[in-house]
């Protein structure tokens, strides 16, 4: 894509979608809703023993497993990058 | 003044619940604008301000109080933001949206009809997400370049790749819509 088409393309996004005026605050008070959920979130957490099935154990396999994949193809390496 | 930021950081940092509110009373404001930015919907904005500060809360212990707070709280946003968009947000959700908006429009364009207009929304809103942010961010909002790529936790090339990547995209979809953009 050429920088004139590009520049095209980014005035007719402009047209069709505005920017929002992102300097108004929320319309309420948001904090007691943290607090709830800070609440909620404390008397549904995980048990210390399980807590490490919390989500590190599927991101440490996850990772091993796109190392291996690497390792066996090569060349989809370059493929991962552009998607990532 | 400077010792009184510090020391609210590094109580926050060990989970207290004052120094929390105090940071959230702060920087609710900013973070808001952000959100409703990239959701371009109040709603959704409020809903990701409190997943945010309570992912924020969650990860206390691992913010560093020289680093600006500002701008972690903006990646961890963004990063909320990010998720809501791939889960829940759904293409005909968006394009109702949209339209309402682009009719709501009076200085439009003359030469760019409303038909081009709406299928250009509908196309923006078939994008990966992390394209659409990027985009959403960088073009429509015009924010800089570095601090996308702060928020988006990217290099500014990469930045600038995602939106190269979004307008490609975009413009295939309309080409094959039969729209030359």
């Amino acid at each position: 894509m050429k920088t004139h088409d590009e520049e095209r393309m980014k005035k007719l996004l402009r047209q069709t979608l505005p920017p929002v005026k992102g300097d108004a605050g929320p319309g309420r008070d948001l904090w007691p809703e943290v607090l709830r959920r800070l609440d909620t979130s404390t008397g549904a957490s995980v048990s210390p023993g399980w807590a490490w099935l919390n989500g590190a154990w599927f991101d440490g396999a996850l990772l091993a497993g796109l190392v291996g994949l690497g390792a066996i193809f090569p060349a989809a390496i370059p493929v991962f990058l552009y998607y990532l | 003044m400077q010792n009184e930021a510090s020391d609210v950081l590094n109580r926050f940092r060990h989970g207290d619940v004052d120094a929390f509110e105090e940071l959230f009373r702060q920087h609710q404001r900013a973070v808001y604008g952000w959100l409703l930015r990239i959701t371009r919907n109040a709603a959704a904005a409020e809903e990701l301000m409190v997943e945010s500060f309570w992912r924020i809360h969650r990860a206390h212990a691992r913010f560093d109080p020289a680093r600006s707070f500002e701008g972690w709280a903006r990646r961890i946003a963004t990063r909320a933001a990010l998720d809501w968009l791939r889960a829940k947000r759904t293409l005909s959700e968006l394009s109702l949206e949209v339209c309402a908006e682009v009719a709501a429009r009076v200085e439009a364009d003359p030469a760019v009809t409303a038909e081009i207009r709406r299928k250009t929304a509908q196309a923006f809103g078939r994008l990966p997400a992390k394209l659409r942010i990027a985009a959403t961010l960088a073009v429509i909002e015009e924010q800089p370049h570095k601090e996308v790529a702060a928020a988006l936790g990217i290099s500014v090339a990469a930045v600038k790749v995602r939106v190269f990547r979004a307008l490609r995209l975009l413009r295939t979809d309309l080409e094959r819509q039969g729209i030359t953009p």
